[in-house]
């Protein structure tokens, strides 16, 4: 009888990623909490009709206004629907909005960011048009968009991205235009290396760190702010239940009935916290001159 | 330094010009026609059109362009679709509370967060630090209108100590005034001291490993005097820029702040005006906002000739 060969490499593969999260969750703590919680968040969006939940859009005007028991863990709200249901159904809307903010505004930065590092024409005009768009607040920017358009939950990500490109732009242009001074690049351009060549190889590699830096606190401001136009009346449509929209419903009732606005609340700010914990940790890891000083 | 004043002067034209552009293309690709709203339900065909004539709506885009922004610089910002008064005139009565927030949050996160990060880079490393740098973390993360609910929920409803809602101008009374700005300056201020704490930390650990900081210490001068009038004056600049920049937090901040506590002031203006769809008023918080940020900013980069005199223009 003949035994399948052990692969040796990938067990020591596997044991090198176990050593490594390992080694991880002992040099930043934190990093691992954040991580750990953001996946808890996830789960919790993905598996969200498997928790215990019923509809979040199930109204029930007589079971209205009842306050956290075994049959409602958080609750109900003024229609009589299940804060528990509407807080885990609210994930999604918010880890939605957060993600594709950061994908695309970091997208968008990063292509326009690429162009004017290189092209001083192209740079002059463009910053220009950056830096307004930087003295105007980016929440009310945001709203400025959501005022022009219906809302939506796709208006509500491409209003915050919009919003939010100025910041990546300058971020990626500074790259580029510290690392075309560096002396790989300048060899590279020396030795003959085509356009294209040195940026996929030299100059986007580099940028990969930063951004990635700036696109879990993008996902974090871009979460908050969805909260803030829901919650002011200008974000996702009142139908969906998004955290920003539940606080918004329980303002008027907070008095006699604030659980309806905490729970979200709450849950919220763990999230954001979750994520501005990872992007610290990863920005210790990936600089590691700024994570002494820091 | 007078050149530079000016230079500095004229090189915010083209950014306002194009916040300007902005703000007008707002208006102008808005969903709605003004003429038929204002014709009423009655309306021809014919009466709308000399409606738009008469406001000059048929025009091309650049003519409007320039009319409009020709009444700006005069201070007209337009008419309020919705209560059919001047956007200036509105903004003027609601500037009192919005100023008066901002500016007692920009005082109380200054005096809070400047020697939080100090103590914590003079501690780096110790739990000092640690706790320091969990309230910035927190700081950034915990909403300012979630924080607001909690507050009011804590101090005014289970204490009872301070009011839960409402503002009262300083005519009436100090105490009251301050009384009712209390709670709404603290939760807007959190991430706007949170951001502060951080960066004067950083700029003093930078500066605290100098030289010249272990010559102030061995010639004998008191922490306090090192810390303070060595290390903080030369940490100053990226402090003051960071006070300039987080502005803008501020300000996306007292919008939802002026809704949970209902004051009377330009975010809840702004708010109400977004769900009438007022674009004029609109397009009058952008424009203040704005030209507020930017003339903010330009007089915290004059000021870094004051604090450090080695930057000279």
């Amino acid at each position: 009888m003949t035994t399948a060969p052990i692969d040796f490499e990938a067990v020591s593969a596997a044991r090198r990623e176990r050593a490594a999260i390992l080694e991880l969750a002992r040099r930043h703590p934190t990093v691992a909490i954040g991580l750990a919680i953001l996946a808890l968040m996830v789960l919790m969006a993905v598996l969200a009709p498997y928790l215990g939940t019923v509809d979040p859009q199930a109204l029930s005007p007589i079971r209205r206004l009842r306050f956290p028991s075994g049959a409602n863990w958080f609750g109900t709200d003024m229609l009589g629907r299940d804060v528990y249901s509407r807080v885990i159904y609210g994930a999604r809307i918010s880890l939605w909005v957060g993600f594709w903010v950061a994908l695309f505004s970091t997208g968008v930065g990063l292509a326009i960011g690429l162009v004017t590092g290189f092209s001083r024409p192209v740079d002059a005009v463009v910053m220009r048009i950056m830096d307004s768009l930087m003295s105007i607040p980016p929440v009310l920017l945001a709203i400025a968009l959501m005022a022009l358009t219906r809302a939506s939950t796709s208006n509500v990500i491409l209003a915050i991205t919009v919003s939010e490109i100025p910041r990546v732009t300058r971020l990626v242009r500074g790259v580029v235009l510290s690392l075309r001074e560096q002396p790989f690049v300048e060899a590279a351009v020396a030795v003959g290396t085509g356009f294209f060549k040195t940026l996929r190889r030299h100059i986007l590699p580099n940028t990969i760190a930063p951004l990635l830096v700036q696109g879990t606190y993008i996902c974090a401001s871009a979460m908050i702010t969805e909260a803030i136009l829901s919650f002011i009346g200008a974000g996702t449509p009142p139908n969906i239940p998004s955290w920003g929209n539940m606080m918004a419903e329980g303002r008027s009732l907070f008095q006699i009935a604030y659980y309806i606005l905490l729970f979200p609340a709450v849950f919220l700010s763990v999230a954001v916290l979750a994520i501005n914990l990872v992007g610290d940790g990863m920005r210790d890891a990936l600089d590691p001159r700024l994570a002494r000083r820091m | 330094m007078f050149s530079y004043v000016v230079r500095r002067l004229i090189a915010t034209i083209p950014v306002m010009a194009i916040v300007a552009g902005f703000v007008f293309s707002l208006l102008y690709f808005a969903p709605g026609d003004p003429a038929a709203i204002i014709a009423g339900d009655l309306a021809t065909a014919q009466d709308i059109a000399r409606i738009h004539h008469q406001l000059g709506l048929d025009e091309p885009f650049l003519v409007r362009f320039w009319q409009w922004a020709w009444g700006v610089l005069r201070g007209d910002l337009g008419i309020s679709i919705f209560t059919n008064l001047p956007v200036w005139q509105l903004i003027q009565q609601r500037l009192e509370p919005t100023a008066a927030l901002t500016v007692t949050t920009l005082i109380v996160s200054i005096v809070v967060a400047i020697p939080i990060g100090v103590l914590a880079a003079w501690r780096a490393g110790t739990w000092i630090d640690r706790a320091a740098m969990a309230f910035a973390v927190l700081g950034f993360s915990v909403p300012s209108f979630v924080l607001a609910y909690i507050l009011i929920l804590v101090f005014s409803v289970e204490l009872d100590w301070l009011p839960v809602q409402g503002y009262v101008s300083i005519r009436e009374g100090f105490w009251p005034f301050l009384q009712h700005l209390i709670l709404p300056s603290t939760a807007l201020g959190l991430i706007y001291a949170a951001l502060i704490a951080r960066i004067t930390r950083t700029s003093m650990l930078e500066v605290l490993s100098q030289d010249y900081i272990r010559t102030a210490h061995a010639k004998g001068l008191s922490s306090r005097n090192v810390l303070v009038g060595h290390a903080l004056k030369n940490a100053a600049v990226p402090i003051a820029t960071i006070i300039g920049i987080g502005v803008a937090l501020l300000i996306g901040g007292v919008i939802a702040t002026e809704t949970v506590f209902a004051i009377p002031g330009i975010g809840r203006l702004t708010v109400d005006a977004i769900l009438r769809r007022d674009y004029p008023i609109i397009q009058g918080v952008i424009l203040l906002f704005s030209a507020a940020y930017v003339i903010l900013n330009l007089l915290i980069d004059l000021s870094y000739t004051v604090l450090d005199p080695r930057v000279r223009y």
